[in-house]
């Protein structure tokens, strides 16, 4: 729904006459809309004025590079200068030199702590680390049933302590556990609480004095609107805390609060939540959340999605198999395996940008359970037909749709499209990603 | 039936801005007087006064577009000099705000004898569904009506047992299953049991949900399609729950689940905050979506019916 930054100044610039420098006129319009495109992706109306100004003072009298448009010119400038508001590039966890490191989210009520907390656990399990999960919400009805069952999901250690215990007491005991069963980081989701709250603000202190956390995260949904100031300022100055996670950002919201936060408390965005399975949290990388907030979608997130479950190996005999020519079905659910390995579609197209070649593809809704049914077909069928579909003969499709529930006409359409997936594909050997992106081609999908 | 009926006969209730001013107790300057101390000394309304107007109103997430509407509205009239004193300001702001934000509630055609009404709780996540449902139940109870919550949200670890507590509280039914059960079999049980046991007010929780997410969204299609099935007219409600810390993101969800679920309501939670929730003067304007609740705290009684009067002023408040 919002038109992206890049295409607003397109139009402004065509409006006026094209320069081989950056007028004062040029500069005036577009910060117009710089501003309005900033304050709709919710960045503090401050911090908006704060950058339009420092935009101005870099963008006056600059000589446009002869690659670019006077637009194109404007968005790099604004670009450039998020990124370096926003913090450089990405940065690590604090570790204690002593074990166990001691990490405490804090934030406001259904910002995402403990579902944060969770992923957070995986994700430094993944990362070699043996962490331990504890939480302190003891006044959310049922709050510490629910990191008990997701600890239980992941497998991940939780201490429980005693129902009764206040939260600084669970904090003890959670870390005299993590020392004496040697688990190297305790991970502590705390309740959810207003910043005006002073009572459960010194409760979160005294958590701090005692423990001495190496990381405290302010944990921040990336809907957050105006507000996010007041309430990350407050929070920092009262914990001072070294860091925050952004979550939902699997949703279409700009996430512009993030900006706003880093200025007001200086602190990085450490990590970023995309999704609703616990390992869907992400490091951050500050150019892909600028070209959100500007409108310019995540490609980069998205390839290195697909670089990461992609078995480097299997890529190997894909190639191998594609160049004999032996690409059998088979391959071809492995193959799908790996592409919902990525997340669900949605997701995945979530992360394009929303302009050029890709610019309606958001809009289509794509049927996930397509995807289940073609899995279901090609189960169905014998290793033997798997590997030589040609075999597949009147009788055989009948079964084959009997035994996964679909229709005879379903089964031909599959292997149509396999026929000429493997057409496609042996057409194109070059590019690794190339295939990857062809090869999710199935039927009734738009691209 | 008539909503004013709907909870019988209540005690008068302290109003929002009473309660935002009993949970907040740092801040005790209103709209009136931020807006005094805005035009104090100024003879004229000019452009210096119209941008920190302009300010004010773009931290309170009210959003670029509402708001340079209502700017526009007040320099015509300024440029043809019916508005000039700048203590008249007030009076002018307060009333194009209230006008957006006026959207009639039209309560839903009767509901069948011996049939339940059925109120469809939905959102985001993380913006207080169940705490909701349980402040809900609640003023329902105490109106004399007997409730029951159904616990669809079988997908978030713990939702159910969160919710169980709230029945505890509330001394109301509660219908569950399973963890990762469907959520439309949920409903389905809970109305064939709330028309059995005669019960007035079915209250459905829902899995928060990103509106994005177009496979969730077609499930909330089908459980309003099952609850119609099985009620006629359900479902009665469907509230859609918006925190007010959310930017303009608000206005985009709200659209969506409007599609989806067919929300007939907003409730507006977390105003005991420092945040405003604005948005909802953009979702009132764009999507005439009346807002019918909101939340100003976490105990059980703190869920106050919308004014567009109160909520102007808090719009304000420092």
């Amino acid at each position: 729904m919002f038109e992206n930054l890049s295409e607003k100044l397109q139009r402004v610039f065509k409006n006026l006459r094209g320069e081989g420098r950056l007028t004062e006129e040029h500069v005036q319009e577009s910060l117009k809309e710089i501003r309005i495109a900033l304050l709709e992706a919710d960045v503090n109306f401050k911090v908006v004025k704060q950058f339009t100004d420092a935009v101005r003072e870099k963008a006056m009298g600059q000589e446009v590079m002869q690659s670019l448009s006077p637009g194109q010119q404007v968005v790099k400038i604004v670009r450039d200068e998020l990124v370096e508001m926003l913090g450089g590039s990405n940065v690590r966890l604090n570790f204690a030199s002593q074990p166990p490191t001691v990490i405490m989210l804090v934030g406001l009520q259904g910002s995402g702590k403990t579902t944060s907390s969770g992923k957070l656990a995986r994700w430094l399990e993944k990362n070699g680390h043996r962490p331990m999960l504890v939480s302190v919400d003891v006044y959310r009805p049922a709050a510490r049933d629910q990191l008990k069952v997701i600890a239980k999901e992941i497998g991940v250690k939780l201490y429980e302590g005693n129902p009764d215990d206040k939260p600084l007491a669970l904090c003890e005991g959670a870390l005299r556990e993590a020392r004496n069963t040697a688990h190297d980081v305790l991970v502590i989701d705390t309740a959810g609480r207003l910043h005006i709250d002073e009572p459960l603000m010194n409760e979160l202190r005294e958590i701090q004095t005692k423990l001495h956390p190496s990381e405290i995260l302010f944990v921040a949904d990336a809907m957050l609107g105006q507000d996010a100031v007041k309430s990350a300022q407050q929070f920092h100055e009262q914990l001072g805390f070294s860091g925050f996670i952004l979550t939902k950002m699997d949703g279409d919201a700009r996430g512009g609060a993030a900006l706003s936060i880093k200025q007001v408390t200086g602190q990085p965005v450490k990590f970023v939540g995309t999704g609703e399975k616990y390992d869907a949290l992400e490091l951050f990388h500050p150019d892909r959340l600028v070209s959100r907030i500007i409108g310019m979608g995540d490609v980069l997130s998205l390839i290195e999605k697909a670089e990461e479950v992609v078995d480097k190996k299997k890529a190997l005999e894909l190639t191998e198999k594609l160049r004999t020519d032996t690409f059998s079905l088979e391959d071809f659910r492995d193959q799908l395996t790996q592409i919902r390995k990525l997340g669900s579609l949605e997701q995945i197209l979530g992360m394009l940008p929303s302009i050029g070649p890709f610019k309606d593809m958001q809009k289509a809704k794509v049927d996930e359970n397509e995807l289940v049914r073609i899995e279901a077909i090609i189960n169905s069928m014998t290793p033997k037909e798997r590997r030589n579909h040609q075999i597949i003969n009147g009788s055989r499709r009948k079964r084959i749709a009997r035994g996964s529930g679909t229709s005879v006409q379903q089964v031909n359409q599959l292997l149509k499209q396999y026929v000429q997936t493997r057409k496609m594909m042996k057409g194109m050997k070059n590019s690794f990603f190339g295939k990857r992106m062809k090869g999710m081609k199935l039927p009734q999908m738009p691209f | 039936m008539e909503f004013t009926t709907l909870f019988g006969t209540k005690k008068k209730e302290p109003t929002v801005l009473e309660k935002i001013r009993q949970a907040v107790t740092q801040t005790k300057e209103n709209f009136t007087e931020r807006i005094q101390d805005l035009v104090e000394g100024k003879k004229e309304i000019d452009g210096d006064l119209l941008e920190e107007l302009e300010a004010v109103m773009i931290g309170a997430d009210i959003g670029v577009g509402t708001t340079t509407e209502i700017l526009n509205s007040i320099r015509d009239q300024v440029s043809r000099q019916i508005l000039r004193d700048p203590g008249q300001l007030r009076t002018v702001l307060k009333e194009e705000l209230r006008k957006i934000l006026n959207v009639n509630y039209t309560p839903p055609r009767e509901v069948a004898e011996g049939n339940p009404f059925v109120i469809l709780m939905v959102g985001v996540n993380g913006v207080g569904k169940t705490t909701t449902i349980g402040k809900l139940a609640n003023r329902f109870k105490t109106s004399g009506k007997k409730v029951m919550l159904c616990a669809s949200d079988t997908f978030r670890a713990a939702a159910v047992e969160q919710l169980e507590i709230w029945a505890g509280r509330t001394d109301s039914p509660i219908v569950k299953q399973k963890a990762g059960a469907d959520p439309s079999a949920v409903l389905f049980d809970a109305l064939q049991s709330a028309k059995a046991r005669k019960i007035d007010y079915v209250i459905v929780d829902t899995a928060g949900r990103l509106h994005t997410k177009h496979n969730l969204m077609a499930e909330l299609e089908k459980m309003t399609r099952i609850a119609a099935r099985e009620v006629p007219g359900a479902p009665h409600e469907v509230l859609l729950v918006l925190d007010a810390t959310t930017g303009q993101n608000g206005l985009t969800q709200a659209r969506e689940f409007a599609k989806s679920a067919g929300v007939t309501g907003l409730v507006l939670t977390k105003l005991d905050g420092t945040a405003k929730g604005g948005v909802v003067t953009a979702i009132a304007r764009d999507l005439k979506i009346p807002i019918r609740f909101v939340g100003v705290g976490e105990k059980m009684d703190d869920l106050v019916e919308f004014s567009p009067e109160d909520f102007v002023e808090s719009l304000f408040a420092a």
